[in-house]
């Protein structure tokens, strides 16, 4: 299972080094997010500052969602789906390496729009920690229920518009836990918060995603 | 015309899709289950009848929120058919299809009517919640907790229906619903506790079901209860009348095959 998934996301970022869509077409896509809001939010700095850690959340859907596109996109044309499936490979691997292959490329993502959001907004990151882990749980929680809802989609003729409308919905608690957890990190939000039962909270939808990828995926690959 | 679906399964049981191109102007039932259906309608029918006489008519108004308590009668019991029963069922028998040795296609078919009867119940828990929260709290919508966590379940839920409406191979359709429902009912806690927690770390207990303190009056109880019975009856016939629809209209997909067939083909792979 380990290996395969190596191989399978060896496989998804290798393709990502030499088409460089998600570096060339996701990223900078985040960065306009994060101006649109600051458009939308007016040149002071106070509510900006305030939402900063909602606003760079909120990027990070938005970005993971056109990153699971994205995967699944590789493998729409000349069969490779079929290939995949014919390949042997072990499906909880499939999973496993797909997933990881979106986490690397959105914790990217996230360097970047976290820099955006310092620049753009004054924000002071005061725990690193807390927002290394917040990233961290919450990339794989994200990629795991990404994958899972992409392979579900893979196949369909309306995907485009099918997997933001599924996605979306069910990771809203990453985006209030990780919101909570960043507004502590950032000294944004209410006072005497702690971020520990936020990150606690990311953790186990990470965990419970990637234990329910890895059982279930097997037979959602037969569906497409 | 046997389609790739319709091959048995290596098990040698039959297929959890097997052709059902019986004449789809056939009744599905027999006679003796009609009447026993027709008699659920007129039960839950005459329970909600006088649910609705109780609630209006002989219970007294509240003190303090006078006729605007009659929606206790009916509120909970919504939620409790919308949020548990009808999820708790569509969940459930998702499961027993994902199983290789449970699985059938009847509970396909009772996932979808569970799912899409449960939306239904859970559109009315936020509508009859928000004509009880403008007067009472002088809006129609309020980012509580409860409120938060419903709203989400419905759109969880309108996207069940979404993959449901997807055409092609009804395995495949069977399949790719299942996994949604269980990708969705394993969101449900989280997204009930990690709510909860963002709405009431800063803020007291929650404002909503304060009047079901254990201090209600006599006739009030006794209504609220019927309610519960009379609601989930008509969750129960809904479900049933809803599942026989499936039947038919799977029956009508076997019968036209040609246009079935058609329909595989242009949405084929892409």
């Amino acid at each position: 299972m380990w290996r395969d998934a190596v191989l399978v996301a060896g496989k998804d970022l290798r393709i990502e080094l030499r088409s460089r869509v998600v570096l060339n077409q996701v990223a900078p896509f985040a960065i306009v997010v994060l101006a649109l809001f600051a458009f939308a939010l007016g040149p002071n700095r106070a509510p900006m500052l305030q939402a900063a850690a909602g606003l760079f959340w909120v990027a990070v859907l938005f970005a993971a969602v056109l990153a699971v596109q994205r995967s699944f996109a590789l493998e729409a044309n000349d069969g490779t789906r079929d290939g995949l499936r014919l390949s042997g490979l072990d499906p909880a691997g499939i999973f496993l390496g797909k997933a990881a292959a979106i986490s690397v490329q959105l914790i990217v993502l996230e360097i970047l729009l976290a820099g955006g959001v310092v620049l753009f907004y004054g924000a002071h990151i005061r725990s690193y920690g807390a927002v290394l882990v917040a990233c961290a749980a919450g990339t794989a929680g994200l990629a795991a229920v990404g994958t899972l809802y992409g392979a579900l989609a893979a196949g369909v003729r309306v995907r485009e518009t099918l997997l933001p409308f599924l996605l979306l919905p069910v990771v809203a608690p990453v985006l209030l836990a990780g919101t909570r957890a960043w507004q502590v990190a950032l000294g944004t939000g209410p006072g005497g918060d702690s971020a520990d039962p936020w990150l606690r909270l990311m953790l186990v939808f990470a965990a419970v995603y990637l234990a329910v990828g890895v059982l279930i995926f097997g037979p959602l690959q037969e569906a497409a | 015309m046997t389609l790739i679906i319709d091959g048995p399964p290596p098990s040698g049981d039959p297929g959890p899709q097997g052709p059902d191109t019986t004449d789809p102007s056939t009744e599905p039932w027999t006679a003796r289950t009609n009447w026993i259906v027709r008699v659920l309608a007129g039960v839950s029918l005459a329970s909600v009848a006088a649910t609705v006489w109780l609630g209006l008519w002989v219970t007294p108004p509240d003190k303090v929120q006078g006729n605007l308590v009659r929606l206790v009668y009916i509120h909970p019991p919504i939620a409790w058919v919308a949020l548990y029963l009808a999820f708790g069922i569509a969940a459930g028998s998702s499961v027993l299809w994902l199983w290789p040795r449970t699985r059938r296609v009847a509970w396909d078919r009772l996932a979808a009517s569970s799912m899409e009867v449960g939306t239904v119940f859970t559109g009315l828990t936020l509508v009859t919640g928000a004509i009880w929260g403008r007067p009472t709290w002088g809006v129609w919508w309020a980012w509580d907790a409860r409120l938060t966590s419903t709203a989400l379940l419905l759109v969880l839920q309108l996207g069940y229906l979404a993959l449901r409406r997807i055409p092609g191979d009804p395995d495949a359709r069977a399949r790719r619903c299942a996994v949604g429902a269980v990708i969705a009912a394993v969101d449900v806690p989280i997204v009930h506790f990690s709510v909860n927690w963002w709405r009431t770390l800063h803020q007291g207990a929650t404002v909503l079901n304060a009047n079901l303190s254990p201090t209600i009056h006599g006739a009030m109880a006794w209504t609220l209860l019927l309610g519960f019975v009379s609601l989930t009856l008509a969750f129960a016939w809904m479900l049933v009348v809803r599942y026989r629809i499936q039947v038919l209209s799977d029956r009508l997909e076997g019968a036209d095959l040609e246009t079935a067939l058609a329909e595989r083909w242009s949405e084929g792979e892409q």
